[in-house]
């Protein structure tokens, strides 16, 4: 009976290697938002380093202090013919266990702190990008380049990004995970963050300050660009829409400028120009939509139109009871916006 | 102790004179049956709180679960962390505070007996409160930490419940806090002087100033909600100049000391096991003693470490990640004097002593990986996901909830006079670890790949699958052996295996009486002559430093006679009425139907007015 727990124990931390190296190597699978494996950001990337000291040590002190308590556990457990020993305390080990803990926290403060005051500065030639947070969905705001976008966000690789945060309705947080660490967006406030993508690719991130009913639907995507592909992309987008050439696009745009679309939504060179809800200019070049959640498919568009909150549970875009003629209408024309 | 049929003054102004059955229990100021009241009530909101994590896991068991939508999500997710914490681990550590301070300190009760039971009867209508708004339009919605402006705009009255609910319990705890704080340092038996106190005195003092300060400060942030949500105020709306800041810092303000109100009862409860089974003394007693004092003092120093990410700038940043850093220090004091311990011991492995060193075990990791959230730049990824939640479930279930066990599993013989199965017992212990871990460590895992809290659902091709899966599994073992414990309970009754005084060999005041105590605690009060007075009126040091036996033990010459003539506090209508008044004004004040409200402020003046008005005792008692 005794030894029942004992060698459960040994027994336990056994499977829980074993279980460390499937977890190391279930790592390595697709995880887009993993930033343990794959910080690319620099600011991922310093994170990452006081990360593995960080984990490093606590891998040594965790290994330590059960390895101790494992052996306490054997060596000392109730034997015939032996007694507990009757002491009080041992002055010296507690002061010396005292204070290596300490130094050793005061290792680790000296480049924490370096690296908190060296994320803080605002990098030099950025580009800048105002991000405005609603329940459930982003704006981005080039704003030098008079191009406004949303849910994902064009970025040219090897320039830091410096985003200017502005919060609206309630606390959300701005988090792409492998680029850097997140970024809360507070209504009332205005915060700072500078982002940067070495290579060219998708970027996953999502919201992850909880703010209601699609917290979970609020995502983000950062497409990083070469930089001549993100010219081009923003001369693209620095163009108004053009004038729907296809017949039933057209008679989608009437819907959209007669309908309650326009009460919310803005299409540069139209009479569309409510910001309450995602700028639609470009909304065909854009790969996913209603805050990322949705890949742009005319499927996924008309499904969206039909119902918003019945497949966004808390979305802001009611439901209108367009008709589906309405509704093919309006994907014709949403889908025409290149 | 009987009461004698003698003609007595009926009416309001009489006492309740029940001993037995239903009422004895309705109208009760014993702090033992308060206690045992108090604890049922937390495990009953135990399981129904692990009943939402349950729901919780089901519906992440697969990517696009559709088990709950987000709404009832993010109803369950909030009422799994307010019940967690406010119904169950902090009503626990009350529970055995409220039946083992007095016996631990020698006395006949607690200072304030009525103001125990008022304790008691606040705390159990505010939980009832605040549940009976999924049956008045939803529960409260927008997450334990209650965020403005989220929480201002929320539609349904659950959030309401909240401020209202949290306030009432936060009436419970400041009566209790205060009731304790007084308890401990005026009615210690002669010789009891503070350095002999048992730790988990010590813990139940800290714990006990900690409530005292903390509770005012949510109480201002709690108010300042209800106004802006029922009564049009603008302390956190943006739009007219309040700062959703303002919410966070006093809600972390009492949010970090109440983190170790949370776990200081489980560390004085290990700190009482660890010696019992080890049959040696606590090593490094003052250093125990003085880390609790000083984790109770920085715990006030820390709360921005929960704003990492808001925007305060890199100064504050700074300091508040170096006084996160540093608390590590007194917490891992205690870890090395509990191995300390240990160390050189004669280690019995009971239940109370298996959970107890699976609290060291975890706590570890716990502790560790809080080291990690003071890194700030790596805080900024770690935040608000998975990785947070692995942490705190290490601290506060593997940490208090592990404790809290260990110290039911130990007192149990004490309280109800029955032995629990060891057998039982250690397949409750085994499941609930494998479970625990098999729950939360993956958590880590999800966390470091980008899955964050508070989420209802997550798309497939996030990596996140088969961890998230495997959490499930673990959460269903460890309700497994939840079910184990109250199987426990039920079938060691029914054998009824008696328990002795003194089953455990132990150390402390409480093992000197019969189990379950008399409803006087101690025929005579005893009078303390060491630090674990009880070990050393049955065993004597040797020269060689062994401990040898003085004489054969148990129940400290009992006669099952004596007791008569004891002045005890008599039982009272008036806590238990007095209790129900802040609910119904609560439900006045969230229906804006001012009658009701008035209707309850007007009972609880009266329950006050008989309160003060009762006869001192039944004049039968003698």
């Amino acid at each position: 009976m005794r030894k029942f727990p004992v060698g459960s124990k040994r027994g336990l931390l056994v499977a829980l290697a074993a279980l460390g190296v499937v977890l190391l190597s279930s790592c390595a699978t697709n995880a887009p938002q993993d930033f343990l494996n794959h910080p690319e950001g620099p600011a991922a990337v310093s994170a990452d380093h006081l990360w593995n000291a960080t984990f490093l040590i606590a891998a040594v002190i965790f290994f330590v202090v059960e390895g101790l308590l494992i052996f306490a556990i054997i060596r000392f457990r109730e034997r015939p013919g032996r007694e507990a020993a009757q002491f009080h305390g041992n002055t010296k080990v507690e002061v010396l266990l005292t204070a290596v803990p300490a130094l050793i926290l005061a290792g680790l403060a000296i480049p924490t702190v370096r690296t908190i005051f060296d994320l803080a500065q605002r990098p030099d030639n950025a580009l800048n990008v105002t991000v405005t947070a609603r329940q459930f969905w982003w704006e981005f705001d080039y704003s030098d380049n008079d191009v406004i976008t949303a849910n994902v966000l064009h970025i040219p690789v090897d320039k830091p990004v410096y985003l200017t945060l502005n919060g609206e309705d309630v606390i959300h947080s701005f988090w792409v995970p492998r680029l850097a660490g997140k970024q809360d967006v507070v209504p009332g406030r205005t915060n700072q963050l500078t982002i940067e993508a070495p290579h060219p690719g998708v970027y996953y991130g999502q919201c992850t300050e909880y703010c209601g009913l699609s917290h979970a639907n609020m995502r983000i995507r950062v497409i990083a660009d070469s930089p001549s592909d993100f010219d081009a992309w923003l001369a693209e987008q620095q163009q108004p829409a053009e004038t729907p050439t296809d017949p039933t696009a057209a008679e989608g745009q009437k819907v959209f400028l007669q309908g309650p679309c326009i009460n919310c939504h803005a299409i540069e060179g139209t009479d569309a120009q409510a910001r309450v809800g995602p700028d639609l200019t470009h909304f065909a070049s854009r790969q996913w939509f209603a805050g990322a959640m949705f890949e742009n498919t005319p499927e996924n568009v008309s499904a969206w139109l039909a119902d918003p909150p019945a497949v966004k549970p808390g979305s802001k875009m009611p439901d209108y009871g367009l008709s589906s003629d309405d509704i093919q209408k309006l994907v014709a024309y949403l889908e025409s916006l290149k | 102790m009987a009461s004698v049929a003698l003609p007595q003054r009926r009416g309001l102004f009489a006492r309740p004179t029940a001993t037995k059955g239903f009422w004895s229990w309705i109208f009760t100021v014993d702090h033992k049956k308060i206690g045992i009241l108090y604890g049922a009530t937390a495990f009953f909101f135990f399981l129904v709180g692990g009943t939402e994590a349950l729901f919780v896991r089901l519906q992440l068991a697969q990517p696009n679960g559709q088990v709950l939508n987000a709404n009832v999500y993010n109803q369950f997710f909030t009422m799994h962390g307010l019940t967690m914490i406010f119904l169950v681990v902090m009503p626990m550590g009350v529970a055995l505070m409220n039946y083992l301070i007095p016996l631990m300190i020698g006395a006949r009760d607690v200072a304030f007996p009525r103001l125990n039971a008022l304790s008691y009867w606040i705390f159990l209508f505010g939980g009832l409160f605040i549940y009976s708004s999924f049956f008045l339009g939803g529960a409260p919605d927008g997450g334990w930490f209650g965020y403005a402006p989220l929480s201002r705009l929320q539609p349904s009255h659950g959030m309401d419940f909240y401020s209202l609910g949290l306030q009432i319990l936060g009436v419970a705890s400041l009566a209790g806090a205060v009731n304790f704080i007084v308890t401990i340092i005026n009615m210690r038996a002669p010789g009891m002087t503070l350095m002999r106190m048992p730790v988990f005195i010590w813990m139940s003092l800290v714990v006990s100033f900690l409530l005292l300060f903390a509770m005012p400060v949510i109480a201002v942030a709690l108010f300042q909600l209800m106004f802006d949500r029922l009564f049009g105020a603008n302390f956190f709306n943006p739009a007219a100049g309040g700062d959703p800041l303002l919410w966070q810092h006093l809600f972390w303000l009492f949010g970090h000391p109440e983190v170790y109100i949370l776990i200081l009862p489980a560390m004085g409860i290990v700190s009482e096991i660890m010696p019992t089974f080890s049959r040696k003394p606590l090593f490094g007693y003052a250093a125990i003693v003085f880390a609790g004092a000083a984790i109770g003092f920085m715990g006030w120093g820390v709360w921005a470490h929960h704003m990492f990410v808001v925007g305060l700038g890199p100064v504050a940043t700074s300091a508040f990640a170096l006084s996160t850093m540093f608390i590590a220090v007194p917490t891992g004091v205690k870890i090395f004097n509990w191995l300390g311990t240990m160390w050189g011991g004669s280690i019995r492995f009971k239940t109370p002593m298996l959970f107890a060193i699976g609290f060291v075990a975890m706590f570890v990791i716990g502790g560790l990986s809080g080291v990690s959230h003071s890194i700030v730049p790596h805080d900024a990824e770690q935040t608000d996901t998975y990785y947070i939640v692995a942490h705190f479930h290490y601290v506060l279930f593997g940490g208090a909830l592990f404790g809290i066990m260990g110290g039911l599993y130990y007192w149990w013989p004490k309280i109800f006079g029955y032995m629990l199965s060891e057998g039982l017992g250690k397949l409750h212990f085994w499941l609930w670890f494998i479970g625990f871990n098999l729950t939360f460590a993956p958590m880590h895992i999800l966390g470091l790949q980008g899955m964050p809290r508070r989420i209802y659902t997550y798309p497939d091709g996030m990596g996140w699958n088969f961890w998230n899966l495997i959490e499930t599994v673990g959460a269903f073992t460890i309700a497994v052996s939840v079910l184990i414990f109250l199987w426990n309970v039920v079938l060691s009754r029914r054998r009824r295996m008696e328990a002795v005084a003194d089953p455990w060999d132990a150390r402390t005041l409480e093992w000197s009486i019969p189990s379950p105590p008399p409803e006087h605690n101690f025929d005579e009060i005893p009078v303390v002559e060491h630090r674990d007075d009880w070990w050393y009126r049955k065993y004597t040091t040797k020269p060689s430093g062994e401990p040898a036996r003085v004489y054969a033990g148990g129940a400290n010459g009992h006669d099952g006679e004596a007791g008569h003539g004891i002045h005890l506090p008599s039982p009272s209508y008036f806590p238990i009425i007095a209790a129900i008044g802040p609910v119904v004004i609560a439900y006045g004040v969230i229906y804006h139907v001012w009658p009701v409200a008035i209707l309850g402020a007007v009972t609880s003046l009266v329950a006050f007015f008989g309160w003060v008005l009762e006869p001192q005792t039944a004049e039968e008692h003698h």
